[in-house]
């Protein structure tokens, strides 16, 4: 008979996204903890519900019928803790990402030094910095606090001096926003968070305790060189949670649930892409990437050392208009394996804003929304790069890190008609090099996994081991600058069960191994031509021991960075061959 | 499954609120009857205001600065007015360059709220107040036709409609515009040509209905003063057929054109309201609904994007679609007489 060494806690997971409300049930069996079931129902921040309890009421109802556990009692409250009979649960863990992103001003000293610092915090969960206040901006004091009238931020942030550095400029700084409190109605107060020169806590907190909400955290730029961001971001954390809660109903009573725990979906995410770093201890990095439909968020963390970004421009749903605007047509269009005009694509990106929950009915459509898809993850990942660490290891400063795993969520893929297209995109999105696992997230439960790391860790390790993810894959992708055609990789697989296969890669080519799912394997990797697959150097290789996932083993040698043809049609014929090995 | 509801009504009651981004002044009283353009509430939304440093225009230490100020905070001041002072042999005094309220006077500076326009809020349609919110706004009633689109320029106005559709899936051109046409709102059908939005300024019109509209005319429609409503998307889409009979069996009557941006989260839409005497007021239309067998809708996204149909049955489960993508679906007789499993996500109800 086993002993369980864990409390038996039933664990429920909500996350309340700017589309969908999921719910997830987590509970022990045969003495460990297991994803059970979810649900999930329209998110109802809009009007005419204006509160997120009808949507969640509607999901929770749909996980009590597929689980037949009663979750909500007669008196129409969630049943917490569980009850002797099994109805209720222990412990509700809840992230959100809906709502509008906070309105942010950035407030520092030197544009490249604390500026920047603050511009990295606010991007690290669901904000749009709507202006930025430094040294070298020459707006007058009063032009100032026009601004800050006009725009109603609901959070300034305000860095800025090294710790026993500047003072005087850093509290000139501060005028025109404590003008601006004292104006506003108290209702429409801005939160201030300063992260600043830590010598002057005491007065701003004395300058500003009477005028608006003010929170201290630790400077985001003790020194020049460091930037230390950990103690802001949950000071950020917190922020949001208490904007969120006055703005939107329902979301209150939701952190009453999750024990005062809820968090920004991203820091759910960032927290369980972390874990997953101290998990595998390696050198490589663990990258997560979530294309929501409000926003892109990415997750990197090296040896526990997390990077995380939230782009709101970046959402496949109202947002979708906005790529518009990160670059020309052709980035989105390069994309697409069939003939959509870029007039039609501008057109579809509008009118998905206009209806971001709408679902492709062509494959024109999907095709477009998985073209964003690509093109949201590149981003993404371009503009995150410059926060790694830089010990990170790389084959070159323009090529992703090498990643092991690479967990993938967001309905695009998840959503997607097979598993290879959502294979496909990430390819294309991450170009990741070297040798790596594709996991995807199908039941949108990693942030939910992060937020209770904090009080069950066991459950998170537990559920992990349960393969509660999906595997779609061993990645490997050669890097070197060899020409077409020319062999770069030579490949031999040993099953475990007896047999082996060997093949060589050529330059440009991408190919699948079959490898049946569950199914060991050891993978004995020779470059050729001084390739990189992120075993110690260009031409170096090695073996390592990989297991079979649904779609066996991608050998992806296009290159990279990824050159597509220039040519439209040549372009189209390759993205379709591509589709085609992959078996989209 | 919640269903999106959009509002295309031949006779219906309309409730909407008209409310103030902040705080203001509500300019109605209950029971008063109101036209599109009367405003109901107002406020200083966007104020300027200037910091004057007294100490150093009169040459003193701020605490003495203090000593020589002539005006207090919530004092209105007239241009040339004497702020501080005056001091010396050559009376030094520090003035107002312009009209405006004292905010802040003390500690060597005196910060000043100009005079500027207030952000007004109007009616939208002609109504009746029902009720007032205090410092906000106030709830108009209406009765008459009501259409609602997707996308407005953020105008509103109140005129003539005059049809220039022949079909619904007319475009309109420069030359359907002419001085006659001066002071009307004009229904036209999918435009393509910034000219015609030029022409419609330069006129100019109180307003243009559109089926539907390049999306590549959006900077110039956003900077236009006259309302611009678009009613079924972007790109080229005919009128929706319950819009079409409704808006051209209306032709040459007045209509208030409200072309808010839709904001889904107050639950706000760019709406067309054709004020109607009755003698028997009707119900308010539902603004939530779920889906079932016998509703009409509308289908927002292509491959059948602003056609009507009716739902045949709500299909269980999971359905795929051409793209392959697994949705909930309901198969829909459309008005072309094609039938079409279609995704509930891409249905709104006409309620």
């Amino acid at each position: 008979m086993s002993t369980s060494l864990i409390d038996a806690d039933s664990v429920l997971a909500i996350d309340i996204g700017s589309i969908t409300t999921r719910v997830a049930l987590f509970d022990v069996v045969d003495g460990r903890y297991r994803f059970l079931a979810s649900g999930n129902a329209p998110t109802t921040i809009n009007a005419p519900f204006n509160d997120i309890s009808e949507g969640l009421r509607s999901a929770l109802d749909k996980l009590q019928t597929v689980t037949g556990r009663g979750l909500i009692g007669p008196d129409e409250r969630l049943i917490i803790p569980s009850a002797p009979d099994g109805t209720g649960v222990d412990l509700v863990a809840a992230t959100i990402s809906a709502g509008e992103p906070l309105k942010v001003i950035v407030m520092g000293l030197l544009e490249d030094v604390s500026v920047e610092s603050a511009r990295n915090l606010a991007g690290t969960t669901y904000t749009r910095v709507v202006d930025t206040f430094s040294l070298t901006d020459r707006r007058k004091t009063e032009e100032r606090l026009d601004t800050i009238l006009r725009l109603r931020p609901d959070l300034i942030l305000v860095a800025g001096g090294t710790d026993g550095g500047a003072s005087q400029s850093v509290l000139k700084q501060l005028e025109a926003t404590g003008l601006a409190a004292y104006l506003m109605p108290e209702s429409q107060r801005p939160d201030i968070l300063f992260m600043g020169n830590q010598d002057l806590r005491d007065e701003v907190k004395a300058t500003f305790e009477k005028l608006a909400p003010i929170h201290l955290a630790g400077n985001v730029r003790p020194s020049l060189e460091h930037e230390q961001l950990e103690a802001a971001q949950s000071q950020l954390a917190r922020i949001t949670r208490q904007v969120r809660s006055r703005q939107i109903p329902g979301v209150k009573e939701l952190d009453v649930w999750a024990g005062g725990g809820l968090l920004p979906t991203q820091a759910g995410f960032g927290r369980i892409v972390r874990f997953l770093s101290k998990v595998y201890g390696a050198t490589k990095g663990v990258l997560g990437i979530d294309v929501g439909a409000s926003a892109t968020g990415i997750a990197a963390a090296f040896e526990g050392e997390l990077s995380s970004r939230v782009f709101p421009n970046l959402g496949l749903g109202a947002p979708a208009r906005e790529f518009l605007e990160t670059g020309p047509i052709d980035a989105i269009t390069r994309w697409l394996h069939v003939d959509v005009h870029p007039d039609d694509v501008r057109q579809y990106l509008h009118n998905k804003s206009l209806y971001p929950a709408s679902i492709p009915v062509s494959p024109e459509d999907l095709a477009i929304e998985q073209a964003l898809a690509r093109q949201s993850m590149r981003i993404a990942l371009q503009k995150t790069m410059s926060s790694f660490p830089e010990k990170t290891l790389r084959y070159g400063a323009e090529v992703t890190p090498w990643f092991e795993p690479i967990l993938a969520m967001g309905s695009v893929m998840t959503g997607a008609p097979n598993l290879a297209q959502a294979a496909m995109m990430l390819l294309d999105g991450l170009q990741p090099t070297g040798v790596t696992t594709l996991v995807l997230d199908k039941n949108h439960i990693a942030p939910a996994l992060g937020a209770i790391a904090a009080v069950n860790p066991l459950l998170v390790v537990q559920v992990l081991e349960s393969n509660t993810f999906l595997t779609l894959g061993t990645v490997i992708s050669p890097v070197g600058d060899a020409r077409p055609g020319t062999p770069i990789l030579r490949i031999r697989l040993a099953y475990e069960g007896g047999g082996e296969t060997t093949v060589d890669i050529k330059q440009g080519s991408l190919e699948v191994l079959q490898l049946p799912l569950g199914k060991a394997a050891q993978l004995h990797l020779q470059p050729l031509h001084r390739t990189d697959v992120g075993m110690g150097g260009p031409g170096r290789g090695g073996k390592l021991r990989i297991v079979g996932g649904m779609l066996g083993i991608i050998v992806d040698g296009r290159g990279r960075p990824l050159q597509l043809p220039s040519d439209p049609a040549r372009r189209q014929e390759m993205l379709n061959k591509w589709r085609w090995m992959l078996s989209c | 499954m919640l269903a999106s509801v959009v509002h295309i009504l031949p006779l219906t009651k309309i409730r909407r609120e008209r409310v103030l981004p902040v705080p203001g002044k509500v300019q109605v009283r209950r029971g008063q009857k109101v036209s599109a353009n009367d405003v109901v509430a107002e406020a200083k939304v966007h104020p300027e205001h200037l910091l004057l440093n007294i100490a150093r225009g009169l040459g003193l230490s701020e605490d003495e600065a203090d000593k020589y100020l002539q005006c207090k905070a919530g004092m209105q001041v007239a241009q040339g007015d004497v702020l501080a002072g005056p001091i010396g042999f050559t009376k030094r005094v520090v003035r107002t360059p312009k009209n405006g309220r004292v905010i802040v006077a003390g500690g060597g500076q005196v910060l000043l709220e100009m005079d500027t326009p207030p952000l007004e809020v109007k009616a939208g349609m002609p109504g009746i107040v029902s009720s007032l919110i205090e410092e906000r706004g106030a709830v108009i009633e209406a009765v008459g036709a009501l259409i609602q689109g997707v996308w407005g320029n953020g105008a509103i106005d109140f005129g003539l409609m005059n049809n220039q559709l022949q079909s619904p899936d007319d475009e309109i051109t420069p030359d359907h515009l002419d001085v006659s046409q001066r002071g009307s709102i004009i229904l036209g059908g999918y435009c393509g040509n910034g000219e015609v939005l030029k022409a419609a300024a330069g006129l100019p019109l109180r307003g243009l209905i559109l089926s539907s509209m390049d999306a590549a005319l959006l900077p110039l429609t956003g900077r236009m003063r006259l309302p611009v409503m678009v009613i079924d998307g972007f790109g080229r889409r005919s009128l929706n057929s319950a819009a079409y009979q409704l808006l051209t069996t209306n032709d040459r009557r007045e209509v208030a054109l409200n072309a808010q941006r839709w904001d889904p989260e107050r639950g706000n839409r760019p709406e067309i309201v054709i004020p109607l005497p009755v003698t028997v007021e009707p119900d308010l239309p539902p603004d939530t609904d779920t889906y079932s067998t016998g509703q009409q809708v509308r289908v927002v996204s292509a491959p059948y994007a602003g056609i009507l149909g009716k739902i045949v049955s709500v299909l269980p489960g999971m359905t795929t679609l051409p793209s392959g993508v697994n949705a909930p679906a309901a198969e829909i007789q459309l008005e072309n007489g094609e039938k079409a499993a279609l995704p509930l996500a891409n249905l709104e109800i006409l309620e």
